[in-house]
C-alpha cells in the first residue's frame, strides 16, 4: 500500500503528461511521441491509484481490467479507418455509462456511510471512496449530491446519445433526422422533469429519484441525437466527446479527485473547441445544429440554368494527362465507396508523371473531424500534400483539373453566390474556379442538405457518374 | 431557291460572298448556287473551283441578278444594282441603313427584301452570323501586320551578339473585336502591348489577351451592356482625361493602332496633332477608323502619309479586302449561317420569320415596307454587369481607429466576462464549502489550459485527437477503482463493470490513436 502522498504526486505527473499529450498533436511527427505521454500518464494514474490507501477488490478489478484491455486491443486492431466515426462514438458511450454507474455508486456509498454513522458503527474499515466521504462535512455532502446529479445526467445523455450516433454512423439506425411528435418539447419536458427529480433528490427523496433521472436523461440523449441528420455527425460526435469529458469532471468533483477533474476538463474543452470549429465550417451555430436540421426553413433558392453534362473515364483520363496541377476534393462519398486506396494509386501515378497533385479538405468533410485525413493517411497518401481549406482555397484558380469525389455541399457555389440558399455563407472550397472540374458521383441526387448544387451545371464541370471506387479504378490504367 | 453571288463592283473590293466551301453547305439546305463569272478571282477562288463545288457560273451581272432569288453580296448595292432588284427578291449584304436612307427607299420601291449583315443583333445565338465581328477581327490582325510592314524594327525584344534590341511598344485604342484581335496579334509577335477602352469591363478581356490595360480613374465609366456592347460617346471631362493619358503615352510608344468607333457617328478624334508630333520618328499609326474620318487627326483616308517628324500614318480603309481570301471565307460562312436560319426545314424554301429576333433585326425592308430601325431584341445582348461595389481602402487613421475600436470592444467583452465570472465565483463561494472551491479552481484552470492547448492542434489530426481524448476520458476508471472495494455488493458490481468498460476505452483509444498516427507519412 502506498500513501496518499504517492497518489497525489502521481496525479500531478499524470495531469502534466496528459496536457503534453494533447499539446503534442500540433503536428504529425510530434504526435507519435505525444501518444506515448498519454499512455504513460494513464498507466501512472491507474497504477498509483490502485495501490493507494483503502483500495480493495483486486480479485474483481484486475480480471476486469485484463478483459477490458484484451477487448480494447482487439477492437483497435480490427477497426477499419472508415469505421473510425462509429468507434469513437461507441467509446464515448462507455465513458457515459461508467459515469452513470460511478455516480450511482457514490450515492449508494453515501447513504451506506450515513446509515453507519447514525448507527454509531466504526468508520475506520471503509474502502477508499467511503473513507473520503466519511471525512466530509454535511455541507460538502450536499454539494456532493449536486455533483452526483450532474455526473449522472451528463453521463446518461452521453451514453444513449453516443449509442444512437454509433448506430447512425454504422448504418444500423436510419441516418435521417426523425423525432417523435412534439419534437424538442419532449426533450424540454424531460429536462424539466429531471430538474424536479434533482430537487427532490437533494431534499432527501432517495435513490429512486436518481434512477428515474438517469432514465429520463437516457431518453433525452436518444431522442436528441435521433433528430440530427447524418452530415451533422461531426458536430454531434465532437459534442459527445465534450460531454464525456464534462461527465468525467463531474465525477471528479464527486470523488474529490483532482486528476479526474483536470482530465475531464481537458477532454471537455477539446470537444467543445472541435464542435465550435465544425459549426463554424458549416456557418451555423451550435444550437441550430443540435436543435434544427436542414429543410425546415427553405427559402426561395435561385433557379439553376443549364444541364449536367456527363463524361466517361476516357475523357477524364485525357484531361488528367494534359494537366499540370490537380486538386482532389474528397467527401464522405469516398469513404462510403471505400475509394481511398484507388485514389491513392491515382495520385501516385499522377505524381510520378511529374504533376502537382494535392488534396483539399473541408473541415466537415466526412463524418468526424479530420476523418478524410485519416483515410488518406491509411491509403498512404503523404500528409504534406493534404491541405486544409484555408491553405488551398486561393489556388483553385491556377489549377488545371479538380476532381470532386463524393462531396457535394462543401463545394456548392450557392453558399457564396446565392444569399437565399439554405447554406448561404458557409465557407466552401472554390473548385469552380479551376479550369476543369470532374465530379465523381453516384447519381443526380442532391447532397445532405437537399439543395441543388449549381457547380454541377457550370460550363467547366463534367459529371462522372458511377461508383467512385470502380470509376477511379478504371481511370488509373489510362494515366500515362 | 437560287442563291446568287455577283462580282463586287466597288473599287478595291476583292471579297466575295460565296466560296466553294460555303456553297457546299448551302446545297445541303436544298438551295441552288449561282456565281457571276470571275467573282471570286480576286479572293483566289477560280470559276473552276466553283464549278467543282456544284455552283453554276453565270456570265454577266445582269443575268445573275435576273436569275437569283436571293442575292448575296459583300458591299451595299450601287444604285445601278439596286435598280436590278425585282419584286420578291431578297438581298443579303452589308447595307448601313442609317447612312443610306436613299438607297433603302430605292430598294423598298423595287419591292425587294433587304437583309443588312451589319444589323445582326449582338446576341449569343447570332454570333455565327456576326459579319462585323469577323471583319473586324481581320482588320485588327491586318492592322498589326501593316504596322509591322511600315515599322523599321523588330516587334520582339532580343538579345543578340550584336547588341540588345528593345521590344516594340504598341498602344491599341479601343478594345472591340478589332482591338482585341490586334492585341492578340501584337503580343504573339512579341511586342509590349498596352490597350485603352472607355468601357472598364473589357479590362479583363484585355488582360486575358496579354496586354496591359491603361486604367483611367473616372467616375462615370460606361456600362457597355446598355448599348449592346458598343461604346457610346463620352463626356467632355472624360475626353480630356483620356487625351491627357494618350499625351503621356505618345512619346513612349512605337506603334499606335486606333479602332475607336461609335455606331452611327463619325469616329472620335483621339490622337491629336500634338500627340503625333510628340512621337518618335519612324513610329507608325494605323487608323482603323479612317473610313469614318479617322481617330487620328493626321489620317488621310485610303492613304499612307509620312508626317514632318517622320511618323507614318496609315489610313487604309480596305484591310479586310487586303486579306480577301480569309475575309471571303469568314463572310461566306456568316452568310451561310444566315441562310441556315432562313431555311428552318432545310428544304430549299426560305421562311422570312419576322418574329425571329435575328431575322427581324437584320431585315431593313420587307414586302414594300421599311422595317428599320428594328425593335430592341427580346433577348438582351449582354447581361448587365453588376455594379461593382467599391471597397474603399481605409486610410491609416481609419484603420487605426477601427483597430482601436476592436481592441476596446474586446477588452470590454473580456473584462465583462471576467467580472461576471468573478461574481458567480463569489456567490458560489458563499454557499459552497471551501474544499469544493479548491477543486473548482483546479477545474477552471484545467479548462483554460485545455482551450489553449487544443487550439494549436492541427486540423488534420482531429480524428486522432478525438481518439486520444476518448482514451484519456477513460480516466473515470479511477472512480470505479476507488469504489470497487466497497462492502456493498451492488456497488462492487457496478464499479466492476465500470472498470471493464473504462479499460476498453483506455486501451482501445490509445492503440487506435497509435495506429492512426503511424499511418501519417511525409512524401
Amino acid at each position: 500500500m502506498l500513501g496518499q502522498e504517492f497518489v497525489s504526486a502521481a496525479a500531478i505527473a499524470a495531469s502534466v503528461l496528459f496536457i503534453l499529450s494533447l499539446g503534442g498533436l500540433s503536428n504529425q511527427e510530434k504526435a507519435k511521441r505525444a501518444v506515448w505521454y498519454g499512455i504513460v500518464g494513464m498507466a501512472v494514474a491507474v497504477f498509483f491509484t490502485m495501490l493507494g490507501p483503502g483500495v480493495g477488490g483486486y480479485w474483481l478489478m484486475i480480471p476486469m481490467m485484463i478483459v477490458g484491455a484484451v477487448v480494447g486491443t482487439v477492437v483497435a486492431k480490427r477497426v477499419e479507418m472508415t469505421q473510425m466515426p462509429q468507434l469513437v462514438a461507441a467509446l464515448h458511450s462507455f465513458v457515459g455509462l461508467a459515469a452513470v454507474f460511478v455516480g450511482w455508486n457514490a450515492d449508494m456509498e453515501r447513504t451506506r456511510m450515513l446509515a453507519m454513522r447514525t448507527a454509531g458503527e466504526s468508520l475506520d474499515g471503509l474502502s477508499a471512496f467511503a473513507a473520503t466521504l466519511a471525512s466530509k462535512t454535511p455541507a460538502e455532502l450536499t454539494f456532493l449530491q449536486v455533483e452526483v446529479v450532474l455526473g449522472v445526467f451528463i453521463g446518461a445523455v452521453t451514453f444513449t446519445g453516443s449509442i444512437i450516433a454509433f448506430g447512425k454512423l454504422a448504418g444500423k439506425v436510419d441516418g435521417k433526422a426523425r423525432q417523435y411528435p412534439g419534437g424538442h418539447w419532449l426533450n424540454a419536458g424531460a429536462a424539466v422533469l429531471c430538474l424536479l427529480l434533482a430537487i427532490g433528490y437533494l431534499n432527501g427523496a432517495g435513490f429512486w429519484t436518481l434512477l428515474l433521472l438517469a432514465l429520463l436523461a437516457f431518453f433525452i440523449g436518444w431522442h436528441l441525437i435521433m433528430g440530427i441528420g447524418g452530415a451533422d455527425m461531426p458536430v454531434v460526435v465532437s459534442m459527445l466527446n465534450s460531454y464525456s469529458g464534462w461527465a468525467a469532471a463531474a465525477i471528479g468533483f464527486t470523488l474529490s479527485n483532482d486528476l479526474l477533474i483536470v482530465t475531464g476538463a481537458l477532454v471537455g474543452s477539446s470537444g467543445a473547441i472541435l464542435s465550435y470549429i465544425m459549426c463554424k465550417a458549416m456557418n451555423r451555430n451550435f444550437i441550430n445544429v443540435i436543435l434544427g436540421g436542414f429543410g425546415a426553413k427553405q427559402s426561395e433558392a435561385a433557379e439553376i440554368e443549364g444541364e449536367q453534362v456527363a463524361i466517361d473515364t476516357g475523357g477524364v483520363a485525357s484531361a488528367l494527362n494534359d494537366a499540370d496541377s490537380v486538386i482532389i476534393v474528397p467527401g464522405y462519398g469516398m469513404a462510403v465507396a471505400q475509394a481511398q486506396n484507388a485514389v491513392s494509386d491515382l495520385v501516385r501515378k499522377l505524381r510520378s508523371a511529374g504533376k502537382q497533385v494535392r488534396f483539399g479538405i473541408h473541415p466537415v468533410a466526412g463524418r468526424l473531424p479530420g476523418h478524410m485525413n485519416v483515410l488518406l493517411a491509411e491509403a498512404r497518401v503523404p500528409y504534406d500534400i493534404v491541405m486544409e481549406m484555408d491553405e488551398i482555397n486561393d489556388d483553385f484558380a491556377e489549377t488545371d483539373v479538380v476532381i470532386v469525389i463524393g462531396s457535394n455541399d462543401i463545394v456548392n457555389p450557392a453558399a457564396q453566390e446565392d444569399p437565399n440558399s439554405p447554406i448561404a455563407g458557409m465557407p466552401v472550397l472554390k473548385v469552380w474556379e479551376a479550369k476543369q472540374v470532374f465530379v465523381c458521383k453516384r447519381g443526380q441526387g442532391t447532397g445532405y442538405s437537399g439543395i441543388e448544387n449549381p457547380l454541377f451545371f457550370k460550363e467547366n464541370t463534367r459529371m462522372l457518374y458511377g461508383d467512385a471506387r470502380s470509376s477511379i479504378d478504371t481511370l488509373v490504367p489510362m494515366i500515362e | 431557291m437560287k442563291i446568287g453571288a455577283p462580282k463586287e463592283r466597288a473599287t478595291g473590293e476583292a471579297r466575295v460572298a460565296l466560296t466553294p466551301e460555303s456553297a457546299q453547305h448551302i446545297h445541303k439546305l436544298g438551295h441552288e448556287c449561282l456565281v457571276e463569272s470571275g467573282a471570286g478571282a480576286a479572293a483566289g477562288f477560280s470559276d473552276d473551283a466553283y464549278r467543282e463545288a456544284g455552283v453554276s457560273v453565270v456570265d454577266g451581272a445582269e443575268a445573275l441578278w435576273r436569275e437569283a432569288e436571293v442575292v448575296i453580296k459583300v458591299r451595299e448595292p450601287s444604285e445601278e444594282e439596286a435598280d436590278r432588284l425585282h419584286q420578291g427578291q431578297t438581298l443579303i449584304s452589308f447595307f448601313w441603313p442609317a447612312q443610306n436612307e436613299a438607297l433603302l427607299e430605292r430598294c423598298k420601291a423595287r419591292g425587294a427584301s433587304v437583309m443588312a449583315m451589319d444589323m445582326v443583333p449582338r446576341i449569343s445565338r447570332a454570333q455565327k452570323m456576326d459579319a462585323l465581328s469577323s471583319t473586324a477581327n481581320i482588320a485588327g490582325y491586318r492592322a498589326v501586320i501593316e504596322a509591322g510592314n511600315q515599322f523599321g524594327r523588330f516587334f520582339t525584344g532580343q538579345v543578340t551578339a550584336a547588341g540588345k534590341v528593345p521590344p516594340a511598344k504598341v498602344l491599341i485604342v479601343g478594345a472591340g473585336v478589332a482591338g482585341l484581335s490586334a492585341i492578340g496579334t501584337a503580343t504573339s509577335l512579341g511586342a509590349v502591348v498596352r490597350a485603352f477602352d472607355v468601357r472598364p469591363e473589357v479590362a479583363e478581356q484585355i488582360e486575358s489577351m496579354g496586354a496591359e490595360f491603361l486604367f483611367l480613374d473616372f467616375d462615370e465609366s460606361q456600362d457597355g451592356s446598355e448599348s449592346g456592347g458598343y461604346a457610346a460617346p463620352s463626356s467632355p471631362e472624360f475626353r480630356e482625361k483620356q487625351l491627357a493619358l494618350f499625351r503621356e503615352q505618345a512619346p513612349e510608344v512605337d506603334i499606335v493602332i486606333t479602332t475607336a468607333l461609335i455606331p452611327g457617328k463619325p469616329a472620335p478624334k483621339l490622337w491629336l496633332e500634338d500627340m503625333v508630333a510628340a512621337m518618335k520618328p519612324g513610329s507608325v499609326i494605323v487608323d482603323l477608323a479612317a473610313e469614318k474620318g479617322g481617330n487620328c487627326e493626321a489620317t488621310v483616308p485610303d492613304e499612307r502619309i509620312v508626317t514632318d517628324n517622320g511618323v507614318i500614318v496609315v489610313g487604309y480603309t480596305d484591310f479586310p479586302s487586303r486579306m480577301a481570301t480569309q475575309a471571303s471565307l469568314l463572310y461566306a460562312t456568316n452568310i451561310r449561317h444566315m441562310l441556315t436560319d432562313l431555311t428552318p426545314e432545310k428544304d430549299g424554301t426560305i421562311v422570312h420569320d419576322m418574329e425571329d429576333d435575328v431575322i427581324r433585326g437584320t431585315t431593313v425592308t420587307h414586302q414594300g415596307e421599311i422595317t428599320f430601325p428594328p425593335p430592341p431584341p427580346k433577348v438582351k445582348a449582354i447581361g448587365a454587369s453588376k455594379p461593382k461595389e467599391k471597397v474603399k481602402e481605409p486610410t491609416p487613421e481609419e484603420k487605426k481607429a477601427a483597430e482601436h475600436a476592436a481592441f476596446k470592444a474586446q477588452t470590454k467583452r473580456q473584462v465583462g466576462l471576467l467580472a461576471v465570472g468573478g461574481v458567480v465565483m463569489l456567490l458560489l463561494g458563499q454557499v459552497a464549502p471551501a474544499s469544493f472551491m479548491q477543486h473548482f479552481i483546479v477545474f477552471a484552470l484545467a479548462c483554460f489550459v485545455g482551450f489553449q492547448v487544443i487550439w494549436s492542434v492541427s486540423h488534420s489530426l482531429h480524428t486522432p485527437l478525438m481518439a486520444v481524448t476518448n482514451a484519456i476520458s477513460g480516466i473515470v476508471i479511477l472512480g470505479a477503482v476507488l469504489q470497487i472495494g466497497s462492502g456493498n455488493w451492488l456497488v462492487g458490481l457496478l464499479a466492476g463493470i465500470s472498470v471493464l468498460i473504462a479499460s476498453i476505452n483506455i486501451v482501445g483509444g490509445f492503440l487506435v490513436t497509435r495506429r492512426m498516427l503511424a499511418m501519417f507519412q511525409k512524401s
